[in-house]
């Protein structure tokens, strides 16, 4: 979903560039609550595994295709603030070093993949795991379901800047309906992906999973293993 | 598992997913691009993007023809790259604990 330069008109890329900047600041303070020693090196592991997981294009169909945006992902492993900046260390990477989304649409896109991808995702994330049974098996589940929301949302959101700002003379409601039906079928590979890749470090490294904590494990924690205090 | 076992597995998985299996991923338009292709606002797009002359641009490596290699390497440059500026970033960020404490990891 990354957006090129051009798409929107300079007043709506500054308006992003503002709102992005200061979700990241506040992110930047929001985040040390949730980094320590532990947490620190697992974030940076994840934004390059976000990195990576872009770069995965899936088909969906009709000569579509989608790729992990990883918001949700990022913030069930290590915490909502901390994953929107994964994501926009993501996003500033290629947009610097890969020319994948403008440099002057960098707000846009850290505004609509990090913040919203992220936020969503883990809001959906937070109301599913509350309804589920308290057990880590329900994490990835409803980890799964906040991905899953997350893409057609950011496509939603993608539409308003596009109705506010978009340069080009498009009807909205063709553009919302395109936009927000191709990405509900690509959140369903965001929801694959995430779902599975949270499974996973909660089967090798529960403990370092920030959206299982306080949920009850089946089996108790090796001696080997790092129990948070 | 231990930390630095799980760290380096996870970094490993990244660096064969961005270097190697990235080579298969769908070449196809994503979900923005086949949108705008569709419904005509495609060609909004600034023919000449703000360039950073990145030698990695569009995941090619410049000055290496071959598209497999060349797509490898970019992937894993953006990888450490964002190993890099991330970990970095969060290293500074993070709460310290007391010097005492000894990691197990």
């Amino acid at each position: 979903m990354h957006v090129p330069d051009g798409f929107f008109d300079a007043p709506t890329s500054v308006a992003t560039g503002v709102v992005a900047a200061a979700g990241v600041g506040v992110a930047l303070r929001k985040a040390r609550a949730e980094l320590d020693d532990r947490t620190a090196p697992m974030a940076g592991l994840v934004a390059a595994f976000v990195f990576a997981g872009q770069m995965i294009n899936f088909p969906v169909g009709a000569g579509t295709s989608g790729h992990l945006l990883g918001g949700a992902l990022a913030a069930v492993l290590v915490g909502p603030w901390t994953g929107a900046l994964c994501v926009s260390v993501v996003l500033l990477v290629q947009a610097l070093f890969m020319a994948d989304g403008g440099l002057t649409a960098l707000g846009t896109n850290i505004t609509l993949m990090a913040l919203v991808g992220a936020f969503v995702g883990y809001g959906v994330f937070r109301l599913v795991l509350a309804v589920l049974p308290k057990r880590l098996g329900s994490v990835p589940v409803a980890a799964a379901l906040g991905a899953l929301v997350s893409v057609p949302t950011a496509a939603a959101a993608f539409t308003l800047l596009f109705a506010i700002g978009g340069t080009a003379d498009v009807a909205t409601g063709k553009v919302l309906a395109a936009m927000v039906g191709w990405h509900l079928v690509i959140g369903i590979g965001e929801a694959v992906i995430t779902g599975l890749v949270v499974s996973a470090v909660i089967t090798s490294r529960p403990d370092l999973v920030h959206g299982a904590r306080g949920v009850r494990g089946r089996r108790a924690p090796l001696l080997t293993e790092e129990v948070p205090a | 598992m231990k930390t630095r076992t799980f760290l380096l597995a996870g970094l490993l998985a990244a660096l064969l997913i961005a270097g190697v299996a990235s080579y298969y991923a769908s070449s196809h338009p994503d979900g923005l691009e086949y949108v705008a292709g569709k419904t005509g606002f495609l060609d909004s797009a600034d023919e000449e993007p703000v360039s950073t002359d990145s030698p990695f641009a569009d995941y090619e490596t410049s000055g290496v023809d071959n598209a497999r290699l060349g797509g490898g390497l970019a992937g894993v440059a953006g990888v450490l790259l964002t190993l890099v500026i991330g970990g970095g970033l969060f290293r500074v960020l993070r709460r310290r604990e007391e010097p005492t404490t000894v990691d197990a990891g």
